[in-house]
C-alpha cells in the first residue's frame, strides 16, 4: 500500500518588495485547491507565521534594502533546501533600487525634511526601524540562490508552472510567452 | 563545385567574402548578435555571435567562412557562454526593464528571452549615469548603453553628422555625444537620421511615442528574436 505522499512545504515572504508577485501568486486562480493538496505553507504572509521553520521550497520577492532583509534572508535560507527568487526586485534589484544612484541621506531628508509640511518631525529615528543600507541588493548577491523567476511581477501561470515542475521532480522551465521582465 | 562548411552539422555553402554569419543568415541558420548590423562592416564587440570552429572561440561576424570548416553555434555549451555574456552586460549598466520604453522592442531583453537567462549571477555595479533630455526629439539614457557603436557608426558613416562617440577605455568606457556642452540639444541630430533609429535598446528613444504600442504587444513579446531577426534581416 503506497503511503501518502508528504506534502512540500513552502516558505514565502517579501522583502524589499511590494507583494506584486504575491497577488500575482494567488493570481493561478483555481490552480490554488490543487496547489493545497500538493503544499502546506510554513512562513509566509498567508499564514502570519513569524519564522521559517524546515522547509522544501521558499520564494523571495523583493530585493535587500534594509537590516531586516538580510536577517530573513539568510532565515530562509538556512531553512530552505531551495531558494527561489521571485520577480525583478529579488532578481537585479528592481523599483527599490533606482535610488542606488543617490545619496541616502539626501533621500531621506529630500521625504521626510525638505517637503513642504514636513519640517516637524525629521527623518525616523525608532529603534525599532530597521536600519537601511546604503544601497538596495539583489538577494544573490547576499546568499545562493537556486532559481530565478522573472518578471514585473511574473504572471500567475509563469509561477504555477515553475512550482509546478519542482514539485513534479522536473527541471523548471518558462515556455517563451512566460518569459518577461516587465 | 560550390563551397560549403557545417553548421551544427548542416551543409551551408558560401561564397568567397562571406563571413560565417553572413552565409549561416543566408542558409537560413540564425546566430544571436548585437552589435553586427547587415548594413555595416563588421564591429566584434559584443562576442555574442561567437562560434566554435575547430575547438576555438571566434567571432562569426568577422570570421570569413572557409571551406570545410565545422562550426559549432547553437549547442548548450556555446549558449551558456552567450548566456554568461548577456549577464555582465546586465550587470555593467542599469538595465531596469519595467520601465523602460524599449521593453519588448529591446534586443538585449529579446536575447535574454531567447537564450532562457532567468537571472543575472554577477554582482550589479549599478553605474551612474545622468540621462541627456536636452533634445526637443530625443531622449539619451545612457544607462541602457552596451557599447555597440551602431550610433557611432551610423551617425559617421551614413548621417554624416558624427553626433556619437565612446571614450575611454575597459570599464570607464562611456557614449559620449559630439558637442562642446556634452549635449544631446547642441548637435544637428534629427529624429529621422539613422543614428536616432538604429539603438538596439533603450538609450536613443523618441520622445512622445515611447508607449504608442503597449507592452505586451510588441515586437518580442509576440516572436522571439530569431525568428524576427530571419524576416526582416536585421
Amino acid at each position: 500500500m503506497n503511503a501518502p505522499r508528504p506534502k512540500v512545504r513552502i516558505a514565502t515572504t517579501s522583502l524589499a518588495g511590494c507583494f506584486g508577485c504575491h497577488m500575482s501568486f494567488l493570481d493561478i486562480d483555481e490552480h490554488l485547491f490543487e496547489l493545497v493538496e500538493l503544499v502546506e505553507f510554513d512562513r509566509s504572509p498567508l499564514t502570519d507565521i513569524k519564522h521559517c521553520g524546515p522547509c522544501d521550497i521558499g520564494l523571495i520577492e523583493g530585493g535587500v534594502c534594509n537590516a531586516e532583509n538580510v536577517h530573513v534572508l539568510r532565515e530562509f535560507r538556512r531553512n530552505c533546501k531551495t531558494l527561489i527568487a521571485v520577480g525583478a526586485c529579488a532578481i537585479n534589484g528592481g523599483l527599490p533600487a533606482q535610488r542606488n544612484h543617490l545619496d541616502l541621506e539626501a533621500c531621506l531628508r529630500e521625504v521626510y525634511v525638505s517637503r513642504d509640511g514636513l519640517g516637524e518631525g525629521g527623518v525616523p529615528n525608532d529603534p525599532e526601524l530597521p536600519l537601511l543600507l546604503d544601497k538596495v541588493r539583489p538577494i544573490h548577491e547576499l546568499v545562493r540562490i537556486d532559481y530565478f523567476i522573472p518578471g514585473c511581477p511574473p504572471s500567475g501561470e509563469a509561477i504555477w508552472k515553475f512550482l509546478t515542475d519542482l514539485i513534479a521532480g522536473r527541471t523548471p522551465r518558462l515556455s517563451y510567452p512566460m518569459m518577461h521582465f516587465d | 563545385m560550390s563551397k560549403r562548411f557545417l553548421f551544427d552539422g548542416r551543409p551551408v555553402v558560401f561564397e568567397d567574402g562571406q563571413t560565417i554569419l553572413q552565409a549561416a543568415r543566408a542558409a537560413g541558420h540564425y546566430i544571436p548578435h548585437l552589435c553586427w548590423h547587415p548594413d555595416f562592416p563588421p564591429h566584434g564587440s559584443c562576442k555574442l555571435c561567437i562560434v566554435k570552429v575547430a575547438g576555438r572561440h571566434v567571432s562569426s561576424c568577422a570570421m570569413p567562412a572557409k571551406e570545410g570548416m565545422e562550426v559549432e553555434s547553437n549547442t548548450p555549451e556555446i549558449n551558456g557562454e552567450r548566456r554568461a555574456l548577456l549577464q555582465m552586460l546586465f550587470v555593467e549598466g542599469n538595465h531596469f526593464c519595467p520601465s523602460c520604453e524599449k521593453s519588448g522592442n529591446c534586443q538585449l531583453q529579446a536575447l535574454a528571452y531567447d537564450l532562457e537567462m532567468t537571472g543575472e549571477r554577477f554582482a550589479h555595479f549599478f553605474p551612474e549615469r545622468p540621462v541627456d533630455s536636452s533634445h526637443p526629439d530625443v531622449l539619451l539614457d545612457f544607462n541602457r548603453c552596451i557599447f555597440c557603436e551602431l550610433c557611432v557608426r551610423a551617425s559617421r558613416d551614413v548621417d554624416g553628422k558624427n553626433v556619437f562617440a565612446l571614450t575611454n577605455r575597459g570599464i570607464n568606457k562611456h557614449l559620449v555625444v559630439n558637442a562642446e556642452s556634452g549635449r544631446l540639444g547642441d548637435t544637428d541630430l534629427a529624429a529621422d537620421d539613422l543614428a536616432a533609429n538604429i539603438c538596439p535598446v533603450g538609450v536613443i528613444l523618441k520622445k512622445r511615442v515611447g508607449f504608442a504600442t503597449p507592452i505586451g504587444e510588441r515586437t518580442y513579446d509576440v516572436k522571439p528574436i530569431h525568428i524576427v531577426a530571419m524576416e526582416d534581416g536585421k
